[in-house]
C-alpha cells in the first residue's frame, strides 16, 4: 500500500467534494445561460450574481466590483494590459517585482516591447521588496504597480498595506495598484479597499475550486480597456457567456476555505516540516521565514538536483515542486535568483506546498522521506 | 484506387516474390485503420482499392511511409474506351484545377498495341477536351504542375494526376530483425529508421532510470516509437529495461571519468541479452564518428567488444545537421528536443574520458555484480507494443 501525500497544493488543489457537487447542479439541472429572459436563464443569473455576493462579501467590497475571468493569468492580463491601455495618454511607465508570476512578469516584457518602461523592484534574502524602494521608483508618468501579495515559490509576503499608503499619499495622477492575490485567497484576510489597492486577481482551483475560473476586484471608478470585444456580459470588461458553474464552484470552495483553513494550524504543520527536515538534513537551507506564508515552505537541498528530489519523492507518493528544473534548457528559479542563492541551493530547491487537508501525519511521513531520499542522492551525486 | 510504385526489390530476381508478398503485406497492415482493402499485384505494380468514402490521399500518406514503396498515385481505371478515357482525365483535371493548378500535360503510354489511337494521338485528343472543357487551363510540356499520366495496358487503362514520393528501401522484415537502443535524443530514432528502410525488422530497447529521470523521459521514447510504428505498420515493440539500479552502482562505485563508457557497456550487454531472446541478428545505435566522447573510435572499440552481435551504426558517417534534417524528415525531431532528455546534468561527469583505457575500465567493472545486473535488467524489461497515429 502506498499512501499518497499531496504537498504542491500551490501548483493546483483537489476540487472539494462539496464544490463538484454543486458544480454538477450547474452541469446538469440548472444550466441556462444568465443571459437568457426565461426561468431557466433567471435562475442561471442568481447562481451567479449569488456566486459573485460570497467573493464581495470576503474581500469586503460591493458585488459590482467583482468580475469572473478564466484564471489568475486572465485578470493579470486584463489589468496589466487594460490598465495600459486605459492610462495611455499620460502613463509610460510601470513598476513590478522581479519575483512576480510569469502572467505579470511575461506580460510587463510584452508592454515593453510596446514601448513601456518597466522598474522590477529587487527583494531581499526573504523575498521581499522594500517599500522606500518603490517610492523612489515613482514617477509623474507611473500608469500602473503590480504587486504579489504571496509569492507562489517561497511564500515571502510583499508590503501591500505600505505600498497603499505611499501611493495614497501622492498628488497628480495616481496610478492603478494592482495586487495578484492568487497565492493568498482563502488563506489570509484581504481588504483591498482599506488597502487603496485598485485591483485584486485570483484563481479559483488554488483553494480546492475548479480550474478555469477566477475573478478580479476592480474598485469602482477604476479605468481598465477590455481585452475582448463582444457581449455585455460581467458588464463589458469580460464579455463571453459566463462560466456558472465554474463561478458557483468558486464561491462554494471560498466558503469552505474560510471554514476549514486555519492558517495558524498550517503555519504550524508547515514549521513542523522545516524543523523535521532541517533536522534530518542539517544542511538544508530553509528559503523563508516564520512570519510568511502559512502554506508554503520552499527548502534547498545543496548537492542534488531538486528535479531528481522531485522523482524519488513521487514514487514514495509524496508530491511537491521544484523550486527550478535542472535541466540545462530551462533557467533556475528567477524568484531564488532574486533573492540571491547561490548556485548549489537554486539547483536542489523544493516547495512543498499545504492545504487545509494536510494532516500532522502527513507531514511527519514526507519529511522522513524527503530526508530518506536527500541521503541517498547526496551519496550517489553529492559533489566535494 | 491507389497505384503504388516499387523499385529495388523488382530486381531482386529469384527472391522477387518473397519481397513483393512482404510489401503487399506490409501495406495491407499499414492501411488497416482505414478499413478493408483490396490489394492487387499485376505487372510489377501494386494496385490498392480503398474502402467506399476513404479519400485518396489519406491512403497516400499512409502507403509514403511504406518501406519498398517508390510512389503512390491515386488513379482511375476505366474500359479500353476512349469517351471513358475522356471523361477521366476531365474528372481529374477539374480537381486539380480546383486545387489550383493552371498548366498541365498530358504523357499517355500504350503498351497495348490494339487500342485504336497511338500515345500520341491519345496525348493530343485528351488535351484538346481538357482545353475545351476546363477553363483557366493552359498546355506546358516542358514545367506543368500537373502531369496527367495515362497507360493503356491489356485490361484497363491508368489514369493519374498526381504521385506521392515513397520512402524506397525493402520490406520490412524482408532481411531479418534488428534491435535499437533508442534513448530520447535525436540520432537513435534516425539510426532505427534508416535500418528499417533496408528492409530490417526493428525493435527497440529503452533504458529508463525513472526516478533518476523524468516520467517525461520514457513519455517521449514512447512518442517517439509512436512514430517509428508509421513506418512499420502502425506497431512497433519498445522494450522498456529496468537501469535505475545500474545507473546508481555505477554512480556509487566508477571512476567518474569512466561512467559513460561503463553505462554503455552495461547497455550493451543487455540489449544483446534481449536480442538473442528475441532473434535479433544485430543491434543498431545512433552513434556517429566523433561526435562526444563516447563515440571516438577508441571509446567505441571498448564499449563494442563486451558484445558478439554486430553492431550496426547507420549514421557513423553523418554530420549533427544531416542527422537533424533527416529527424525532421521522419517526423521524430520535434519529440527529440523536449527537454526531459536523461534529466540531470549530474550523470555526466565533467571531463568523460575520451581514449578510455581499457585496463583501467576492467578494473572497475571487476567491482560490479555484472552478471547479475544484466540478469536483473533484463528481467524487468516490459514490452509495449506502441501503436501509430494515424
Amino acid at each position: 500500500m502506498s499512501l499518497e501525500i499531496y504537498l504542491d497544493n500551490s501548483a493546483t488543489t483537489r476540487v472539494h467534494p462539496r464544490v463538484a457537487e454543486v458544480m454538477m447542479r450547474c452541469f446538469t439541472e440548472q444550466y441556462g445561460n444568465p443571459s437568457s429572459l426565461h426561468t431557466m436563464g433567471a435562475g442561471a443569473e442568481r447562481s451567479l450574481e449569488e456566486a459573485r455576493e460570497v467573493v464581495a462579501r470576503y474581500l469586503g467590497v460591493s458585488p459590482s466590483e467583482v468580475y469572473f475571468t478564466s484564471g489568475g493569468t486572465e485578470g493579470n492580463n486584463m489589468v496589466l494590459r487594460g490598465g495600459c491601455a486605459a492610462r495611455r495618454s499620460w502613463g509610460r511607465h510601470l513598476i513590478t517585482t522581479a519575483v512576480e508570476h510569469p502572467s505579470v512578469l511575461r506580460t510587463c516584457q510584452a508592454l515593453e516591447e510596446e514601448g513601456w518602461e518597466v522598474t522590477y523592484l529587487p527583494v531581499d534574502r526573504q523575498g521581499r521588496i522594500d517599500p522606500e524602494d518603490l517610492g523612489r521608483a515613482l514617477r509623474e508618468d507611473t500608469a500602473l504597480v503590480s504587486v504579489m501579495m504571496v509569492n507562489n515559490e517561497v511564500g515571502s509576503l510583499q508590503p501591500v498595506e505600505a505600498i497603499g499608503e505611499i501611493l495614497k499619499g501622492r498628488t497628480g495622477r495616481r496610478p492603478l495598484f494592482h495586487v495578484d492575490a492568487v497565492q493568498a485567497v482563502g488563506k489570509l484576510p484581504l481588504r483591498p479597499s482599506d488597502w487603496g489597492v485598485d485591483a485584486l486577481t485570483a484563481s479559483g482551483h488554488k483553494f480546492h475550486g475548479p480550474k478555469g475560473v477566477g475573478f478580479l476586484y476592480l474598485r469602482q471608478g477604476v479605468e481598465v480597456s477590455p481585452l475582448m470585444t463582444g457581449g455585455e456580459q460581467e458588464r463589458g470588461l469580460r464579455p463571453g457567456t459566463e462560466n456558472v458553474p465554474g463561478a458557483v464552484g468558486l464561491a462554494r470552495a471560498l466558503e469552505l476555505s474560510l471554514e476549514e483553513f486555519d492558517a495558524r494550524a498550517v503555519a504550524a504543520l508547515r514549521d513542523l516540516l522545516v524543523s523535521s527536515v532541517l533536522e534530518g538534513a542539517p544542511d538544508a537551507v530553509w528559503n523563508g521565514y516564520p512570519e510568511g506564508a502559512p502554506h508554503i515552505a520552499n527548502i534547498s537541498f545543496p548537492g542534488v538536483s531538486g528535479e531528481m528530489m522531485v522523482h524519488h519523492l513521487a514514487e514514495a507518493g509524496v508530491y511537491v515542486s521544484t523550486g527550478s528544473a535542472c535541466s540545462s534548457r530551462k533557467p533556475t528559479s528567477h524568484v531564488l535568483e532574486a533573492m540571491g542563492l547561490e548556485e548549489e541551493l537554486l539547483q536542489g530547491a523544493l516547495r512543498f506546498s499545504l492545504s487545509a487537508e494536510t494532516t500532522e501525519a502527513d507531514v511527519r511521513r514526507a519529511a522522513a522521506v524527503v530526508v530518506e531520499v536527500y541521503r541517498e542522492l547526496k551519496e550517489l551525486f553529492g559533489r566535494g | 484506387m491507389l497505384l503504388v510504385r516499387y523499385g529495388e526489390i523488382g530486381l531482386k530476381g529469384q527472391n522477387r516474390h518473397y519481397f513483393e508478398a512482404a510489401l503487399v503485406r506490409n501495406i495491407k497492415r499499414t492501411l488497416k485503420p482505414l478499413g478493408r482493402c483490396r490489394v492487387e499485384r499485376s505487372h510489377g505494380r501494386i494496385f490498392v482499392h480503398l474502402p467506399e468514402g476513404v479519400r485518396a490521399a489519406d491512403g497516400a500518406r499512409l502507403l509514403g511511409r511504406v518501406f519498398g514503396v517508390v510512389s503512390v498515385s491515386p488513379v482511375l481505371r476505366v474500359p479500353l474506351e476512349l469517351e471513358a478515357v475522356k471523361e477521366a482525365g476531365l474528372e481529374l483535371l477539374r480537381e486539380a484545377a480546383r486545387g489550383g493548378a493552371v498548366t498541365f500535360k498530358v504523357s499517355a503510354r500504350r503498351s497495348n498495341k490494339s487500342f485504336p489511337l497511338t500515345s500520341m494521338e491519345l496525348n493530343r485528343e485528351l488535351g484538346a477536351h481538357i482545353l475545351r472543357k476546363v477553363q483557366g487551363l493552359s498546355v506546358d510540356v516542358h514545367e506543368p504542375e500537373v502531369e496527367l499520366t495515362v497507360e493503356v495496358r491489356s485490361d484497363y487503362v491508368y489514369l493519374s494526376a498526381a504521385a506521392f514520393p515513397g520512402p524506397g528501401g525493402l520490406p520490412v522484415g524482408t532481411s531479418g530483425k534488428g534491435l535499437l537502443l533508442l534513448s530520447g535524443g535525436i540520432d537513435s530514432p534516425v539510426a532505427g529508421w534508416m535500418t528499417m528502410k533496408r528492409g530490417v525488422d526493428v525493435a527497440a530497447i529503452h533504458f529508463d532510470s525513472y526516478p533518476l529521470t523524468s516520467e517525461r523521459a520514457r513519455q517521449k521514447v514512447v512518442d517517439l516509437a509512436r512514430v517509428l510504428a508509421g513506418y512499420r505498420g502502425g506497431v512497433y515493440p519498445l522494450f522498456i529495461s529496468y537501469f535505475t539500479s545500474i545507473q546508481k552502482a555505477l554512480q556509487r562505485s566508477c571512476p567518474e571519468e569512466l561512467r559513460i563508457t561503463l553505462m554503455r557497456r552495461m547497455m550493451f550487454r543487455i540489449a544483446e541479452g534481449l536480442a538473442e531472446r528475441r532473434g535479433a541478428l544485430v543491434l543498431v545505435t545512433g552513434e556517429s564518428v566523433g561526435q562526444v566522447a563516447s563515440q571516438t573510435l577508441e571509446s567505441i572499440r571498448v564499449i563494442n567488444e563486451v558484445v558478439n552481435l554486430p553492431v550496426l551504426r547507420p549514421l557513423a558517417g553523418m554530420d549533427k545537421e544531416e542527422i537533424t534534417r533527416k529527424a525532421q524528415e521522419i517526423g521524430t525531431y520535434d519529440i527529440s528536443i523536449r527537454p526531459y532528455e536523461d534529466c540531470c546534468t549530474l550523470f555526466v561527469p565533467r571531463r568523460p574520458a575520451t581514449r578510455p583505457h581499457r585496463d583501467k575500465v576492467l578494473a572497475a567493472e571487476a567491482e560490479l555484480p555484472i552478471e547479475e545486473l544484466v540478469e536483473e535488467a533484463l528481467e524487468k524489461t516490459e514490452l509495449m507494443i506502441v501503436r501509430a497515429e494515424i
